[in-house]
């Protein structure tokens, strides 16, 4: 890229970048929160209950996240929901990973040693303390892993977005493509950025996964 | 490993007349439990006294643990009645009965503390936060008070060095002592175990049964799943020998274990003997 377009097109790549890390990180939030309703109201023993929520579940993950968003920002206003183009890609985010995290967040669930939950009953603390304190940092440890991939994965799919129309830094990408005729370098430079941009999610998951197990060191594999 | 003062001290001197006491600690009658076609409990009888210690012993199955985790409602059974202190342990004292809702069961549960096999520690917390956190949760201490109790508590089993170190840094002998010190910081009336020393290495189960002296000697009732044969001998007042969901003998350990006439009884003490002897 020479530096005149750098210069004629910097600030909306940056502006771009930011709106790519604000989707992503509000649809990150938004598909955790909504994943962890979804697997706890999954405990409840009501079968129509049990039935939606995993209709949900495949149907989210069976589709394409593209058609989704379509569906979302082009099909909402046909049932009076009328999303500006960010909040409705943020919003798809979300919608789509609460379906992985809430499969995430199941398995991890299963997961937490029995045995821990029923001293906490047997001692007559309250559920929701036990969730709180007991379950879920148990949780915390056994999906750490599959949440940082997830997030990658997320990290990926913004570019989607562009689609709607909404400016993240694809959407700018290509307008700055489509005005200048960019070269084949400049794609393969933005493939590069994603890539770095997945990679640090990873690396900050590795840190984190590293903080959240910190306990569980045995003297003998504990650093010095 | 001394255990000083203590609240419960002074019902120890009771011990030698358990009869006269007005309300058992715990009472079973007829209680009966299966899971599906398998009868696990059949028509279970047995009184605890108060400050008194009961061990049940009995061969792999014969539904000990189910027995001791019925008396806490961990474990639903179908038939007959538990009462902890005359209150009816999981269901209304009504005709028909229904189950107790979740906070009744808590206030139940408060009153009766429970050690596992596994210790089931919570390993994202140091010693001192596994004793606190149920202290803070369910006694409503603040912060502070709960971490004084702990430490004290702490100090009770022996630990009083380990409360920052987290449960995976402890030995599995010193993970059990936290778990005693996690229960008895409640002050429950009750004690239950099951194979509290199970998961051990041979050389640390010595320090987890001298708790449970001193617990005994404190006046503490304690039902305890195990066997530890010698601790059962020389520490229970009475000794209940479970064989397929029966209560099959019961009685003072040395009735127990030298003048039961009960052949399987005989077999499950003779296998013991046998692999304790080389
Ligand atoms: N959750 C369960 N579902 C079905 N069967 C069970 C369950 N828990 C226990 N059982 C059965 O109940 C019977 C009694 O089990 P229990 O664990 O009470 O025996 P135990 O005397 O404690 O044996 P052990 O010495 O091996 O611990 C066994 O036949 C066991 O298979
Ligand atoms: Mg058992």
């Amino acid at each position: 890229m020479d530096s005149n377009l750098l210069v004629q097109y910097g600030p909306a790549l940056l502006r771009g970048f930011g709106v790519t890390i604000l989707c992503w990180a509000a649809g990150c939030a938004i598909g955790m929160a909504l994943g962890f309703v979804i697997m706890l109201l999954r405990q409840i023993e009501v079968k129509p209950l049990r039935w939606l929520l995993r209709a949900y579940i495949e149907v989210i993950r069976g589709t394409p996240f593209l058609i989704q968003l379509f569906l979302l920002y082009s099909g909402g206003p046909a049932i009076g929901l009328r999303l500006e183009a960010t909040t409705a890609g943020i919003l798809g985010l979300g919608i789509y990973g609460s379906a992985y995290f809430a499969e995430i967040f199941r398995a991890g669930f299963q997961a937490v040693p029995k045995g821990q939950v029923e001293a906490a009953h047997s001692l007559g603390m309250p559920y929701g303390g036990i969730l709180r304190r007991v379950i879920l940092p148990a949780m915390l440890v056994s999906t750490v892993p599959a949440l940082v991939n997830m997030m990658a994965i997320l990290t990926k799919e913004t570019v989607v977005l562009s689609i709607i129309t909404v400016p993240e830094l694809m959407y700018e990408m290509q307008t700055m493509a489509a005005e200048t005729f960019a070269s084949f370098e400049t794609i393969l430079g933005m493939a590069l950025f994603y890539w770095l941009l997945v990679e640090a999610v990873s690396r900050l998951g590795r840190r984190m996964e590293a903080r959240v197990t910190r306990f569980l060191s045995h003297p003998s594999n504990a650093r010095a | 490993m001394a255990i000083t003062e203590s609240p419960a001290a002074a019902t120890a001197t009771q011990r030698s007349a358990p009869a006269a006491e007005p309300t058992p600690m715990v009472t079973i009658r007829g209680v009966s439990k299966a899971y599906g076609p398998n009868v696990v409990l059949r028509d279970i009888d047995l009184t605890v006294n108060k400050s008194e210690v009961v061990c049940l012993i009995g061969p792999s199955g014969s539904g000990k643990s189910t027995l001791l985790r019925c008396i806490n409602f961990l474990e639903v059974y179908d038939r007959g009645e538990i009462r902890i202190e005359g209150q009816l342990v999981g269901y209304s004292d009504t005709t028909p009965r229904r189950r107790l809702s979740n906070a009744q069961l808590r206030g139940l549960r408060r009153n009766v503390g429970m050690v596992f096999q596994q210790f089931n520690l919570w390993p994202h917390m140091t010693a001192l936060e596994n004793v606190a956190e149920a202290l803070v949760q369910v006694r409503g201490m603040d912060k502070g008070a709960a971490a004084d109790r702990a430490r004290q508590m702490l100090a009770r089993v022996g630990l009083a060095d380990k409360a920052d170190s987290y449960p995976s840094r402890l030995s599995g002998g010193q993970q059990q002592r936290v778990a005693i010190a996690r229960v008895i910081a409640m002050e429950p009336h009750l004690m239950l175990f099951d194979e509290p020393t199970s998961a051990l290495d041979p050389e640390l189960v010595g320090e987890v049964l001298q708790v449970m002296r001193d617990l005994a000697a404190d006046g503490m009732t304690m039902v305890v799943v195990t066997h530890e044969m010698g601790f059962a001998a020389n520490v229970a007042d009475r000794v209940a020998f479970l064989d397929r969901g029966r209560i099959a003998a019961f009685g003072p350990p040395r009735e127990v274990f030298h003048e039961s006439p009960d052949p399987r009884l005989t077999q499950f003490l003779q296998t013991y003997h046998e692999r304790n002897s080389f």
